[in-house]
């Protein structure tokens, strides 16, 4: 285990410097000069030079990926071309709104989707079980976004029970407010992810009970709960790890589009307003930090799965 | 039950693309020109009612379809023959440029397709229907080479490609003969599912105000400006919604239905 964590923490270190690397080549790629955001229109040729000298976009391609990695190994991610200020502690003031967010979010979503997964695969037959998978099949086909539409307006605007939006100035000071100020927008991310979980679940779920090992345990003398408990979870687990990674990541990457319906002070809206201004260097530290929260996603659902499942861990000493 | 899920699918497909197909010869009323009074709610004459600048909401429903259709075909062939190209490339390259493209591709498709989809319309100089084609086609393709790159992996590692080789056969003509047919059940449905997210993806995008700008609105666009009228107007809110939920449930059943009935096997399971 220990050999395979080092392995693991230097295909995540591997990666992420990969990941800027392709993150450098996609901003350079494209076309447009992040000077521009310096200019107003009309700059004539002198401001256009003094505005690419201050960006840096005057140098040789390798001399920018050169001092865009001397800044990364000083974890410094520069400054905002429009507000002037450094990206990295705004990134971080930023993530106080996010990180509770995509991890209440997650959390619901685990709690709503694993038991009401396992019971459609178990009660297949029944007409319950198949309402179950039947709305997961909706909650698939619709985009997030408009779930919180149609919360905003149930709940904050027709029924006035909660804010429609905003997120309180003083941040986590004000403690009640922002945690009314996140109860919808975790509702709208857990609803829709519990739709697309709920079907990994089940169909992990009708797995583990075609399988052998389960049968045997029930002709061995088992009760099935005790079956199911004992050799059921522990498998069906693993492919469902594998997914709640992919899952929290894409929520944490999704949550872009559910900051802006609920106009919360999140990292997606920082994006956004990044893309819109061509702030370039908000927009690369706010995607190498949200690939860097990625990766280490990826990392710690590849432990667990090898913690819960032995024959993963085999295979690698074998090699 | 196969058979089901195919016709509920064909039907919902079938509906919208009758609708768009009718935008471009006939609409209900001028989407850019005033029907009635603001903010309507639904009736005989306006289906959905009215927008706060009076103009028939039913019709712009109606041009959203075709919208999200053009968005999705564009996306979807862009995303099909990228990928398909890059993963046989891929499959049949040599090993460190084969590990480096695998690399990079896991990469990519570590970034959702809505943020790539942004990256590349920050780039563009405004946002138009073609640079959300684009954008979200890239993003496909991603997903589809690594996807076609292992299906050829393992098509290739059949005897009968060693017998085809010793019979004189070329590459290119193994290609089109042994790997696209057998792959291509795999990657049509891959295609289809991929469809349907592209029309998430895109109505996002314009939910964000980096989609196609009016009179192309897409049914995002429309939930982004009736959200602000949610009170007075709800059908704002919930008729493209409901469209979109429609296209997407049906193309999603189109895929699973032609899952089943390219694939008896996996259907079987």
């Amino acid at each position: 285990m220990g050999r395979y964590l080092l392995r693991r923490t230097f295909v995540l270190a591997l990666s992420l410097i990969a990941a800027g690397l392709v993150l450098f080549v996609l901003l350079r790629l494209l076309p447009g000069d992040p000077a521009a955001a310096l200019l107003s229109v009309g700059a004539d040729e002198a401001q256009i030079a003094a505005a690419r000298a201050q960006v840096g976009s005057d140098q040789p391609i390798w001399v920018q990926l050169g001092m865009f990695l001397s800044d990364l190994a000083r974890f410094d991610l520069g400054k905002s071309f429009v507000s002037g200020t450094p990206v990295l502690p705004e990134i971080a003031a930023r993530l106080s709104v996010t990180l509770p967010l995509t991890v209440a979010s997650f959390l619901l979503a685990v709690a709503i989707a694993v038991p009401l997964g396992i019971i459609s695969a178990l009660r297949a037959d029944r007409w319950y079980g198949a309402l179950l998978s039947a709305v997961s099949q909706l909650g698939i086909a619709v985009p997030v976004f408009w779930i919180g539409v149609l919360l905003i307006w149930l709940v904050a605007v027709k029924w006035r029970m909660l804010p429609a939006s905003g997120f309180p100035m003083k941040g986590w000071q004000d403690f009640p407010g922002a945690f009314r100020a996140l109860i919808l927008p975790v509702l709208t991310i857990s609803l829709v992810m519990s739709a697309s979980l709920m079907r990994y679940v089940r169909s992990a779920t009708l797995d583990v009970l075609g399988a052998d090992y389960l049968r045997n345990a029930r002709a061995l003398g088992a009760s099935f709960p005790r079956a199911l408990i004992r050799h059921g979870i522990r498998n069906g687990a693993v492919p469902v790890i594998s997914i709640l990674g992919i899952e929290l990541a894409s929520t944490l990457l999704g949550a872009v589009v559910v900051e802006r319906v609920f106009a919360l002070p999140g990292l997606g809206s920082m994006l956004l307003l990044g893309i819109q201004q061509r702030d370039y260097p908000t927009v690369q530290g706010v995607l190498l930090v949200s690939t860097l929260l990625v990766l280490l996603i990826g990392f710690v659902a590849d432990v667990v799965q090898r913690l819960i499942d032995p024959r993963l861990r085999e295979t690698v000493a074998g090699r | 039950m196969r058979r089901t899920s195919l016709w509920i699918g064909a039907i919902l497909v079938g509906i919208n693309v009758a609708v768009a197909l009718l935008t471009l010869v006939w609409l209900p009323y001028d989407p850019t020109a005033m029907a009635g009074g603001r903010l309507q709610p639904p009736s005989w004459a306006h289906w959905a009612g009215t927008d706060r600048l009076g103009r028939d909401y039913f019709t712009q429903v109606m041009i959203g379809a075709r919208i999200a259709l053009t968005v999705g075909i564009g996306a979807a062939a862009l995303g099909g023959l990228i990928g398909t190209t890059l993963g046989v490339l891929s499959a049949f390259a040599q090993r460190g440029i084969d590990d480096a493209l695998a690399a990079t591709l896991d990469i990519l498709i570590a970034f959702p397709t809505l943020l790539l989809a942004m990256l590349v319309v920050a780039a563009s100089d405004g946002a138009s229907l073609g640079t959300a084609i684009l954008a979200i086609g890239i993003a496909m393709s991603a997903i589809l080479a690594r996807l076609v790159r292992i299906l050829t992996k393992r098509v290739l590692a059949q005897d009968y490609i060693t017998a085809a080789r010793c019979s004189g056969l070329g590459w290119g003509r193994i290609v089109l003969v042994h790997v696209l047919p057998n792959i291509a059940p795999t990657v049509l449905v891959a295609i289809a599912l991929q469809f349907g997210l592209a029309v998430i993806a895109e109505a996002s995008l314009s939910y964000l105000g980096l989609g196609a700008p009016p009179p192309n609105a897409s049914w995002g666009q429309l939930l982004q400006s009736a959200q602000s009228t949610v009170y007075n107007a709800p059908i704002g809110v919930i008729a493209p919604g409901l469209a979109l939920m429609a296209l997407v449930l049906g193309i999603n059943f189109l895929a699973d239905g032609l899952r089943d009935l390219l694939d008896p096997e996996r259907g079987a399971a």
